[in-house]
């Protein structure tokens, strides 16, 4: 029962998004194939993954926008297959693509809205004027949305999902295409809206933007779930930080890759363009200790920088292989050299028994599976939440 | 900067659900905003027809009816089917376009009669017919066209224009939610609809034509709805020409109506 957390007072409430097992295929594809997600209400909590992952997919069946071949949900206690008017009722949904009519005023379109919904003339007039001053719209309300900026468009189109409360907002890339003010403003508003009691479902391809807003995080690529958790949790498995550097000598590359290997106990990933290298390191003293090793060894250095995981290196991580791309050799060999450790232990009582979890992930996900099926991943990483949830710090003390 | 406070959020609970019928004016209000802010969208739904009358008249007009103004007065209750028929056009590349937006997924996952997007889109639909049809009509009476059952035969043709006009449009409702790219439905559109509009005896009698195809012309739903919009504003239409003309649209409507609905909640 790991979603009961103890500080949500509606835990003994269905929870808002309960779904088994959902499968939706196109044609050949298995666009979502076969995701378990269970979201407590009231709770932000963020779907990352790379385009094509099947996120927006995984939220359209959701929203019943489509349906699924195989698998069960509920959704704010409505079966989806029984009852989608009872889920369309306590749902609203910003696509990733506007959903407003662009001929149409800002004003118009809520006025609209509010009249599907059943307000009269009056009420919905009066509803469409309160989103605007709430969402800082109201000079553009009567101008058409086709003259107004992107960021303009994100927050009407979240006010047209707010004419009633709705039980779930799911929100698709709700940042893509933002400049970064427009991307803080509509984080601050989810912030706000998961505040009032609305439970948001988001996806998104940012790490950090999952970091900054979800409470709880699912990554999935290919149209699986690989892993859940919180974000620290997340980043126990992925590690503090990644070391970027850039040798001055680019001939020198496999000797400073070794190095670092060895040094941070990471498998290294090598940039396209030669001379770049980038690893996990667990602390910024390592790091520190390891790039005065490459000096030491006389590989001098063009460039350093530390910078915390992109969504890239999170499934270098987590799968040992690039987001939806075949695992390649550089990638193989990383698995082969952690392998070494076997299996893990218990997750998640220390840091190095998280980081050898995190090692299984990488090697049975990159094809070189010894003993552990590619499921495992899953499982383990499973094991990571539940050992951890009770007591959240655990990763974190870990660390320090 | 932006503050949600919880109230503007609490206090709005769901109203009682809207009827469908109520929902379906809602969407013929948002047709009509439409019609406000695009006039333009005008332009693109009388150019043809205008071209076309102006051109068959003078040029072919003399040749084919002894005089242009004999030719109009054989010509005009067509044009107005055939501006019809192509008003219908754009309306399947407007919901193919309004579908690749994503605007269909927010009232997909709204509760509401899932049909009164049609139903909006229709009404929005009758308001191009009437006004198109009313500009044609009005072009025609300058240039010498008289209706000659007076006011009560053009009400009872433009009634009737709606209906064919009603029944057309499924067509290209399905069409637009079909097919993806909205010029696609436009040429898909019209490369079947100049056939049958020309095909028909809109332009000419078809006795001068070859058996097969006045076989084909007689039984054109197009060459029905024509000699009924003719009897009508000449007075002289009988119920069976008008059962005929409506024939068409009862059987489009009463296949297309469901199968638009099935198309939609499957997608």
């Amino acid at each position: 029962m790991r979603d009961a957390s103890p500080e949500t007072p509606q835990a003994t409430a269905s929870p808002a998004i309960d779904a088994h097992g959902l499968v939706k295929r196109y044609g050949a594809l298995e666009a979502v194939a076969g995701i378990d997600l269970e979201v407590p209400r009231g709770m932000i909590y963020a779907i990352l993954g790379p385009n094509g992952a099947g996120k927006t997919t995984l939220m359209r069946l959701l929203a019943t926008l489509a349906r699924p071949d195989e698998g069960t949900a509920q959704v704010m206690g409505h079966d989806l297959a029984t009852d989608p008017d009872g889920v369309r009722g306590s749902i609203a949904m910003t696509g990733q693509f506007a959903s407003l009519d662009e001929d149409l005023t800002g004003r118009e379109n809520l006025i609209f809205l509010a009249r599907l919904w059943g307000f009269g003339r009056q009420a919905a007039r009066q509803r469409a004027d309160e989103l605007f001053a709430a969402f800082e719209l109201t000079e553009a309300r009567n101008r058409q949305v086709k003259d107004y900026s992107g960021g303009m468009r994100r927050r009407l189109d979240i006010a047209a999902s707010l004419i009633v409360t709705p039980g779930v907002l799911f929100l698709d890339e709700p940042t893509t295409g933002l400049d970064p003010t427009a991307r803080l403003r509509v984080w601050k508003m989810i912030r706000q809206l998961a505040q009032s009691g609305v439970t948001v479902l988001l996806t998104t391809q940012y790490l950090e933007e999952a970091d900054q807003l979800a409470e709880r995080i699912a990554v999935i690529d290919r149209g699986a779930k690989i892993a859940e958790g919180t974000s620290r949790e997340l980043k126990a498995a992925t590690g503090s930080g990644f070391l970027h550097v850039t040798l001055s000598d680019p001939k020198r590359i496999d000797a400073a890759a070794e190095l670092l290997e060895a040094r941070l106990d990471s498998p290294v990933q090598r940039a396209p363009e030669g001379a770049r290298l980038s690893v996990m390191a667990k602390t910024p003293e390592a790091a520190n200790a390891a790039i005065a090793a490459l000096v030491a060894e006389g590989l001098a250095l063009e460039d350093f920088a530390m910078g915390s995981p992109s969504l890239e290196e999170v499934f270098f991580a987590l799968t040992g292989g690039a987001p939806s791309a075949e695992p390649e050799d550089a990638e193989s060999d990383a698995a082969a050299h952690t392998g070494t450790d076997g299996d893990a232990g218990s997750a998640g009582d220390a840091r190095s028994d998280a980081d050898s979890d995190l090692r299984t992930d990488t090697r049975s996900g990159s094809g070189t599976s010894s003993g552990s099926a590619p499921s495992s991943n899953l499982t383990s990483s499973a094991n990571v939440d539940a050992d951890t949830t009770p007591s959240p710090d655990s990763p974190q003390k870990a660390r320090t | 900067m932006t503050e949600i406070t919880p109230a503007t959020l609490r206090n709005t609970p769901r109203p009682p659900r809207p009827s469908a019928l109520s929902n379906a004016l809602t969407f013929g209000w948002r047709a009509v905003l439409k019609f406000r802010h695009v006039p333009e969208q005008l332009f693109d739904l009388i150019m043809t027809p205008l071209m076309f009358t102006l051109l068959f008249t003078f040029v072919f007009g003399g040749a084919l009816a002894g005089s242009t103004g004999d030719y109009l007065q054989f010509f005009l209750p067509g044009i107005l089917v055939q501006t019809v028929a192509f008003n219908a056009v754009y309306s399947g590349m407007g919901l193919s376009t309004d579908l690749g937006k994503g605007l269909f997924d927010r009232f997909r996952s709204l509760p509401i009669w899932p049909l009164s997007p049609f139903a909006g889109l229709i009404v929005g639909d009758m308001m191009r017919h009437l006004i198109a049809g009313a500009i044609i009509l009005g072009i025609g009476l300058i240039l010498g066209y008289r209706p000659e059952a007076g006011l009560p035969g053009v009400l009872g043709a433009f009634l009737l224009l709606l209906a064919v006009g009603f029944g057309i449009g499924w067509v290209f409702i399905v069409l637009g939610l079909v097919i993806r790219t909205p010029t696609t439905v436009m040429t898909l559109g019209f490369t079947v609809l100049f056939p049958v509009v020309f095909a028909s005896n809109i332009m000419v009698e078809p006795e001068t034509m070859p058996d097969w195809l006045r076989a084909f012309v007689d039984v054109n739903p197009i060459s029905l709805m024509t000699t009924a919009m003719r009897g009508l504003m000449a007075g002289t239409a009988s119920l069976a020409e008008i059962a005929l003309a409506l024939l068409a649209p009862a059987v489009l409507t009463a296949a297309l109506a469901p199968l638009t609905l099935w198309l939609y909640r499957r997608k």
